[in-house]
């Protein structure tokens, strides 16, 4: 009972980061503010949301698939955010030259 | 006191069809395109929905996953060699809206003539379950039962790539882009996972969700990273090998098919003893040309003997 209601707090706390980074991305004026907001809030939501359904898992074996796919959607998305970025910083470059 | 999930199913379907209307109305084709993998996500948590874990996975990874990519890459060609527009003839738009409308009406007319209330063919397919050598019943459907229309799929797919190889053969292709040393980092870090991952969906769809379409997907996923991240450059050397994972599929299953036949049995009808090694078989062989054909499809024309320019880092 107690760790259902922590594993939801977690889970709604994740949620609310989740939203505070799509709220950044709308609101935000360029595409690198818009990055800032959405890779910050959304990592710490992921991770707060995956330890709150790890809590819940039955097994060892759910455990350990949550834990990898937080790994790899962070990794990936970590990633996403850095390329997306140097696009960015590579087409200033060009267009001011 | 409404259901909440009912709720929730609600939104998504209001979503998916805000979603189409939207890639259908934007202007900009990047933005087009990445409303378009938005709606085959949100499709495929549809299907998860409506307690079809395959379907999910095969539109997720086949409908949203790799079509997003070739999507994507198509973008990239046609911006880099802008051509001027070509005004659709008045004749194709109407055949195109005689073809829409024809599967349209079809569609239409098999949901209405579907019985709410019959059994379907969901007991004819657990009663023959014992002998289809599968413990999963789309699996046993797929490979087994309506193995003649997973064929025509697998045709589809290799009549793709011959296409392919044949309409760009000579066309101009642009550089791929430079992704730099963190995307390289990150595609050695995530390809052997993925390559564990698409086994596994292989391996698992004999008794669980899963499958040869979709381990094939998430396999031309390693394809992408390498052709990506410039860790892989197709040859023309290459080509015979390309061309044998692309029929691979095609030819093992059509062979197996023809060579079960005879002796009272019909092609497509495994004997019985052996239907789960001949079906891994068949399954094995079709995840390869899946993988390969898709890889293929993304990289475009078969790679040519002229060097092709690169930009430097």
């Amino acid at each position: 009972m107690l760790l259902d209601l922590l594993a939801l707090a977690l889970i709604a706390v994740g949620a609310f980061f989740f939203v505070a980074g799509t709220i950044g991305l709308l609101r935000f004026p360029d595409t690198l503010c818009r990055l800032h907001a959405l890779t910050k809030a959304d990592g710490l939501g992921l991770g707060l949301t995956c330890l709150g359904v790890a809590l819940l898992a039955g097994t060892a074996g759910e455990v350990v698939r949550i834990v990898l796919i937080w790994f790899f959607v962070a990794t990936s998305s970590a990633v996403c955010g850095h390329l997306i970025a140097r696009h960015v910083r590579r087409a200033a470059n060009a267009g001011g030259r | 006191m409404v259901e909440p999930l009912l709720l929730f199913d609600a939104l998504l379907g209001l979503a998916i069809a805000a979603l189409a209307v939207a890639v259908l109305t934007v202007h900009d084709r990047f933005a087009m395109i990445v409303l378009f993998i938005v709606f085959g996500l949100m499709s495929a948590l549809a299907w998860v929905r409506l307690s079809a874990p395959d379907v999910a996975l095969a539109e997720a990874a086949i409908g949203t996953g790799l079509t997003g990519a070739l999507l994507l890459t198509t973008l990239h060609h046609i911006r880099a060699a802008p051509a001027a527009p070509v005004p659709v003839p008045g004749g194709v738009v109407v055949a195109n809206l005689g073809l829409c409308a024809l599967i349209f009406g079809g569609l239409a007319f098999a949901f209405l003539l579907t019985p709410l209330q019959a059994p379907g063919l969901a007991p004819a397919v657990a009663q023959n379950m014992a002998a289809s050598g599968v413990g999963h019943p789309v699996t046993a459907v797929l490979l087994n039962f309506r193995a003649y229309d997973t064929l025509m799929e697998v045709v589809v797919l290799l009549a793709a790539i011959v296409a392919v190889w044949m309409v760009e053969r000579g066309t101009v292709q642009a550089p791929a882009p430079v992704l730099g040393e963190i995307y390289r980092g990150f595609s050695r870090l995530a390809l052997p996972a993925i390559v564990v991952i698409g086994s596994y969906l292989l391996w698992v769809g004999a008794q669980a969700p899963g499958g040869a379409f979709q381990g094939g997907a998430v396999l031309a996923a390693v394809g992408l990273l390498l052709l990506l991240g410039r860790l892989y450059r197709p040859q023309p050397a290459h080509r015979p090998f390309a061309r044998a994972g692309f029929v691979l599929g095609t030819a093992v299953f059509a062979g197996v098919a023809l060579l079960v036949a005879g002796g009272g049995r019909l092609p497509f009808e495994y004997p019985a003893a052996h239907a789960k090694t001949l079906i891994l078989l068949i399954e094995g062989m079709v995840t390869i040309s899946i993988a390969v054909t898709l890889a293929a499809l993304f990289h475009g024309r078969e790679p040519e003997a002229v060097p092709v320019s690169e930009k430097s880092e």
